[in-house]
């Protein structure tokens, strides 16, 4: 059992979607809410494969994806001080901000490296005690873990050449905001497999109820997607709104309690701006006071830059469910992976890299001659 | 981003006050701190992400349910669709 082939196998998936045929009386409009998931449905043609009725739209749940530009270019102005030593994650690095990205900056001499783990910039600042290292820590709740032990550590250790620009966000209020736009066509969740492996369930309880929605915390593989819809489609059918789990191979309902009690340690949950949805209240985390002596934005106090998003790019409607990277009239012409407007086509889990990456870009025809059948 | 890997636990060794593991995964073996799983050992599936196991992959519960789904199959006999046809000459 290696966990990964088995959840692949394809006779099995073919049940499993004439079993959703069978339960599904109506339409349903259902939510893959992680970014993870929606690079894994196109890829392997899941929303294709589904019948007719039940249509996925692609969520929030892509950190790269929803880092505010003033962040990227806070990000930008810190990577091209003379004594910086700036590490990112490699998703980060070709995301434009309103000036280059990233790689412009280690091209003109930056010092950028791209770091494996949060830990890796504890070796780098040991070895250059004359830099200043800091970390870019985005992400969701899975990568709190991660990028709490980065600071935690660096305070064990005395390290006063290391510090973190924070961007992070949680899922829930992002949850919170799709359900309650006027636009909102959701019906149900597959919730965020990862992320729930992380803090649990518990939160979603309560967003299940008041907005009478189910919310099935689902996996990656294609099984697992193809099952997390099957039990959605069931609560759907027969009026329910419950929490389930269908990936219980590697989480429970209480999550990670020793990665929750570092996370509370060193962050604190605060308002965030998400890219192209705008300022979502308590939507993030910040450190928290014992660590503010670790933050980037204090250490060199920069200050935000106006920014303006390309009034082409429809990310932000896309990440809330209420459009598809086709809708977007730049979609694979003006904006592509190799010169993206917005964060969506950055990411390989943005929803229009995604879509771009197998072809969705392509008329029916060009992909006959492809011979790739989607 | 959120992207977690299983592997195999091979090696575990303290570092700088972290439990740090050597985890397979495939052909390829990395680092990968244990301090979120403390009561993992050597021969355990862990789900990894940016370096650190977030979770123990039950391997018990992982066989029930792929168990179960392989089960479809007695289910699915009343009737073969032929939406599955049509599906398949477009894939
Ligand atoms: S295709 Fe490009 S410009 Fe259009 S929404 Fe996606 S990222 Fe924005």
């Amino acid at each position: 059992m290696k966990y990964l082939d088995e959840y692949r196998d394809g006779d099995i998936a073919a049940k499993l979607v004439e079993r959703i045929r069978r339960v599904q009386t109506r339409p349903w409009v259902i939510m893959e809410v992680c970014g993870g998931q929606t690079h894994s449905i196109v890829k392997n043609g899941i929303d294709h494969l589904l019948p007719k009725g039940i249509e996925l739209v692609h969520g929030p749940g892509c950190p790269v994806c929803v880092t505010p530009l003033e962040m990227i270019d806070k990000a930008h102005a810190i990577a091209r001080c003379p004594d910086v030593i700036f590490g990112s994650f490699g998703d980060m690095l070709r995301v434009p901000g309103s000036d280059g990205d990233l790689f412009s900056i280690k091209s003109q001499g930056g010092d950028v490296r791209v770091v494996y783990s949060p830990l890796d910039c504890l070796k780098i600042a040991k070895a250059n005690p004359d830099k200043q290292v800091v970390f870019f820590a985005i992400g969701f709740e899975t990568t709190a873990p991660a990028n709490a032990m980065l600071a935690w550590q660096a305070r064990q250790m005395g390290l006063k050449n290391v510090s973190l620009l924070v961007s992070h966000v949680l899922v829930p209020p992002a949850i919170e905001a799709v359900l309650s736009s006027p636009q909102n066509r959701v019906q149900g969740f597959l919730g965020p497999g990862h992320v729930c492996a992380v803090v649990g369930y518990t939160e979603y309880e309560p967003l299940a109820a008041r907005f009478h929605v189910p919310i099935v915390v689902t996996g990656f593989e294609p099984l697992d997607i193809l099952e997390g819809v099957l039990m959605l489609v069931e609560q759907l059918e027969q009026g329910r709104a419950e929490v389930e789990n269908q990936y219980s191979r590697v989480l429970d309902r209480a999550g990670n309690r020793p990665a929750q009690e570092l996370i509370a340690k060193v962050f604190e949950v605060s308002d965030r701006k998400w890219r192209g949805v705008g300022m979502i209240p308590q939507s993030g985390f910040r450190l928290r006071e014992e660590f503010r002596e670790l933050d980037a934005e204090a250490r060199f106090s920069v200050e935000a830059i106006d920014t303006m998003e390309p009034e082409v790019c429809i990310a932000g409607e896309i990440l809330q469910g209420i459009k598809k990277p086709h809708d977007c009239p730049a979609f694979g012409t003006e904006c592509t992976p190799q010169r993206p407007l917005g964060a969506t086509m950055v990411s390989a889990e943005g929803a229009c890299a995604a879509y771009y990456a197998y072809g969705r870009h392509l008329k029916d025809a060009d992909l006959v001659t492809l011979g790739n059948g989607r | 981003m959120c992207l977690a890997i299983p592997g195999k636990v091979v090696e575990i060794r303290s570092q700088e006050g972290l439990q740090m593991a050597r985890v397979q995964f495939g052909g390829v073996t990395r680092d990968a701190c244990l301090d979120y799983v403390p009561e993992t050992q050597i021969g355990d599936y862990v789900l990894v992400h940016v370096g650190f196991a977030i979770s123990r992959v039950d391997e018990e519960e992982a066989r029930r349910t792929y168990e179960a789904l392989a089960e479809l199959d007695q289910l699915g006999e009343l009737e073969i669709p032929e939406i599955e046809e049509s599906r398949r000459s477009g894939a």
